[in-house]
């Protein structure tokens, strides 16, 4: 996959040309739909215009304007059009500024400074400067807050203005990754009144001037004349429905109610292919499918039976059956071939019910009894992948006995509560964000509850490491650990399917960090 | 007797926003976890609990509910602070609307039906009727609305597949918009009340007074229409309240495959999220509309039928 990336990186940095990068891809056994950007044509110049309409898979009355609670993509569609954050991460994965100018860390990784862009102007006139960038975070940090941005921010020791338009930011700790933290999607920058901002007022910086927000149903914005980024945010006018139906959300697409649709339904996204003016894309990102085990718990406490669990599983056969091939197999750690440190060296593991009765055998549990908790909240196919495994398993004498949960409350009464069970993670862009969130010891979402002495000591070291070499050494090391030694399966990493109009126009390279261009949709993409 | 009616369906009311609370307090997890979802923490739940309310318990804030809706205030949405009567006055009239439009295809549409019906039965009309009807009401409400779609959209590109609709939206373009929900629900509810209006008139015509009429030569259709309905209204006008309770408080599953911003669909996501005082405002809702409609078609039942009119 690395080669198709180097590959990719030429081609769009028009250093190969198409045809010699078709060429290459398809030596390689890749056809050019893996690949994000390919399907459509080299970057044109954006123009303005037109009305944008979006169907997407998530909506819900219940949902808020305030940063602490987005939480789908739907929140976070809003969240991009209206607000914008320090920094964000561009089309390969990279950090860039975005209303910072510019940003620079000490030796240490230790304390960081971040220059404001200046002219920055609020949807309500007021200027961008420091104290608004203070207000905001302040708004995830503290006793009272129910940011899940909350525990990134617990590496902050002090963040003070100096001046109007520098923030330093002091960590108890290096961290090289730290402007990737400081662009969490939650720490939209809002303008502050009295060294509070107001978090559901809707007034950001961004692209789009909120024009009326109707939880659950639909959300419209109008272009910001006066947006810092000239080239961005096309439309005249953008409108979000939430079409939570997959079948709605794909009639609207194909006949015209709507220019552009995430979460297309992987069972019949052939049929929609092959509707003319209708451009199906697909992006590789960090999104990955897991089946956490309970480290603290038996049988799973012994690593025996984990590595005996995980040579049970027939990958490729998941891959092609529960994503339908929109995917890459997954081996056992969270680095996704996106990543930059992914450990591409690491060897995949495969099915092999010899060296899981050896594990077995080792373990003295050669008649092995389990039960695996699936629901479909987990991940879309959660059940169908439960049950392959269970088939699977049963060559080596295993029985996995499916337990099917209610989707409805999986997240507070199944996850991280039953021992072996079926979970998803959108993914971090950095290795460190994805390490520190779900496998550090004592971390709020170690899933796992895994503490592994070597791993943590890496895990610190690594992550107040600016040197590039050293730390893909230790990043290496970190994903064999986890593979080998922790309680988590990664059966697959999933692709991101969506699809637009064939007169909605996107650049060349679509962002994967989150579905459907980095949810950037509606600032980086026109109409034709 | 209607004010009785009336006292004690405030009561029913009142019951049922306690049924409806202990229900939603029986669910698993609250809607701090519910909305925080996957990014929950214990830190952070049990913060945004104190923000809601919710480290209160369960009778203390059930009081206080019922002692607001009783002044007239039914709070806001703890998901998104927007004031109840707003959200669901918005929802509750989307909903009416999609109702009204169907009701007023169905019910004139199931009447004639059924009055041809009760005239050529047992007939080739008749039993086409009848097996259509009954092969509508049959299948499920989304297989019913996927199957126009089909049709009426993806193929032939006549009517839009959903009804997105915002305020800039008119009169003629929301009835556009909404003609294939309200086609679906119409053959939904249409066989119901056909067979009704059917059977009532059948039932009736072998009575001796309709023997008396036709051996005074008088037409069929004189018959039925003069003599027979005027004596069927009662049980015809329950079917047909019935179903237009069912219109507006049964549609959820119309509503998610249309896309249409409607009551059930709300109450559907603030239970899916926990969100206890928009749950119980529109049960209330719910409920009055059963309640209201019920005592309704009793009035009209009294009213339409000569014998209760005037008793003796």
């Amino acid at each position: 996959m690395s080669k198709i990336k180097e590959l990719e990186n030429l081609y769009t940095q028009g250093k190969l040309s198409r045809r010699s990068f078709l060429a290459a891809t398809t030596a390689l056994g890749v056809t050019a739909a893996a690949v994000p950007g390919l399907g459509i044509a080299p970057a044109r110049a954006a123009k303005k215009g037109g009305r944008l309409r979006y169907g997407s898979a998530h909506g819900s009355t219940t949902d808020s304007l305030d940063p602490a609670t987005y939480e789908n993509g739907y929140t976070m569609a809003v969240n991009y059009s209206i607000q914008n954050h320090m920094g964000e991460v561009d089309a390969n994965g990279a950090i860039q500024p975005e209303l910072a100018q510019s940003w620079e860390a000490s030796p240490d990784a230790k304390k960081w400074v971040f220059k404001l862009r200046k002219g920055v102007e609020f949807h309500n006139g007021k200027s961008l400067e420091a104290e608004d960038v203070l207000a905001s975070v302040a708004h995830h940090q503290g006793k009272d807050t129910k940011s899940p941005a909350k525990s990134l921010l617990k590496q902050v020791k002090s963040i003070k203005a100096d001046g109007k338009d520098t923030i330093v930011v002091e960590l108890e700790a290096g961290n090289a990754d730290f402007p990737y933290i400081m662009s969490d999607y939650h720490i939209a920058i809002k303008p502050s009144k009295d060294g509070k901002i107001n978090p559901t007022d809707g007034i950001g910086t961004g692209g789009y001037v909120l024009e009326k927000f109707d939880p659950g149903v639909r959300t419209t914005f109008k272009r910001n004349p006066n947006y810092f980024k000239s080239d961005r945010a096309n439309f005249d006018e953008v409108e979000l429905i939430s079409i939570i139906d997959v079948a709605a959300r794909q009639n609207a697409l194909t006949t015209g109610e709507v220019d552009a649709a995430d979460r297309i339904d992987l069972k019949t996204v052939h049929l929609l292919k092959r509707k003319p003016g209708i451009n199906v894309m697909e992006t590789v990102g960090f999104k990955h499918y897991t089946f956490p085990m309970r480290t603290d718990t038996a049988p799973y406490d012994n690593n025996d039976i984990r590595l005996a669990l995980k040579y049970l599983l027939k990958r490729d056969e998941m891959v092609k059956k529960v994503l339908r091939g929109h995917g890459v197999a997954g081996n056992d750690h969270p680095i996704s071939p996106s990543n930059q440190y992914h450990a591409k060296d690491l060897a995949q593991r495969g099915y092999d019910p010899d060296k899981a009765k050896f594990h077995l055998k080792k373990a003295g549990a050669s008649n092995l009894k389990v039960q695996l908790s699936a629901a479909d909240a987990a991940y879309p196919g959660a059940v169908d992948a439960a049950v392959l495994y269970q088939a699977s398993a049963a060559a080596a004498g295993v029985e996995i006995e499916v337990v099917r949960e209610p989707n409805d409350g999986y997240w507070s009464n199944v996850w991280m509560k039953k021992a072996w069970g079926a979970c998803y993670w959108g993914g971090r862009p950095t290795e460190d964000w994805m390490f520190t969130t779900a496998y550090a010891a004592g971390g709020s979402w170690n899933d796992t509850f895994w503490k592994h002495g070597r791993f943590n000591e890496l895990l610190v070291a690594a992550r107040a490491e600016l040197d590039v070499a050293k730390r893909r050494t230790m990043y290496y090391e970190m994903q064999e650990i986890v593979s080998n030694d922790g309680g988590v399966v990664v059966p697959m990493f999933a692709n991101y399917v969506f699809a637009a109009s064939d007169k909605v126009a996107q650049p060349s390279k679509l962002a994967g960090n989150w579905d459907v261009d980095g949810m950037k949709f509606a600032e980086r993409w026109w109409f034709a | 007797m209607v004010a009785q009616r009336l006292v004690l369906g405030l009561l029913l009311i009142i019951a049922v926003s306690l049924i409806l609370f202990l229900s939603v307090e029986l669910l698993p997890g609250d809607l701090a976890e519910e909305i925080l979802g996957q990014g929950a923490t214990p830190e952070t739940v049990a913060a945004f609990r104190r923000e809601l309310g919710l480290d209160l318990p369960p009778h203390e804030r059930y009081i206080n509910w019922l002692f607001g809706m009783l002044q007239g205030d039914m709070g806001t949405s703890l998901a998104n602070k927007r004031p109840i009567a707003e959200l669901v006055g918005a929802r509750f009239g989307n909903t009416l609307f999609l109702a009204t439009y169907a009701a007023v295809i169905a019910v004139p549409l199931a009447l004639t039906l059924g009055v041809l019906a009760a005239l050529y039965r047992n007939g080739i009309y008749d039993r086409i009727v009848n097996i259509v009807t009954l092969t509508s009401i049959s299948s499920p409400e989304f297989f019913v609305a996927y199957i126009l779609i089909l049709f009426f959209s993806v193929k032939f590109g006549w009517l839009p597949s959903i009804a997105n609709l915002g305020d800039e939206h008119g009169f003629a373009e929301r009835v556009y918009r909404l003609t294939l929900p309200a086609v679906t629900l119409t053959l939904v509810v249409v066989a119901h009340m056909m067979r009704m209006t059917r059977a009532a008139i059948i039932n009736l015509l072998a009575s001796p007074y309709i023997e008396m009429a036709s051996l005074k030569g008088i037409s069929k259709t004189r018959i039925i229409v003069h003599h027979a309905l005027p004596n069927a209204w009662a049980p015809i006008i329950n079917v047909i309240v019935i179903n237009l309770a069912y219109l507006i408080v049964g549609v959820v599953v119309v509503e998610f495959v249309f896309v249409y911003p409607g009551l059930g669909q709300l109450m559907v996501d603030s239970v899916s999220k926990r969100d206890l005082p928009v749950v119980q405002a529109s049960g209330m809702v719910f409920a009055g509309v059963y309640i209201l409609l019920n005592l309704s078609a009793d009035v009209a039942a009294i009213l339409t039928n000569p014998r209760l009119l005037h008793p003796k």
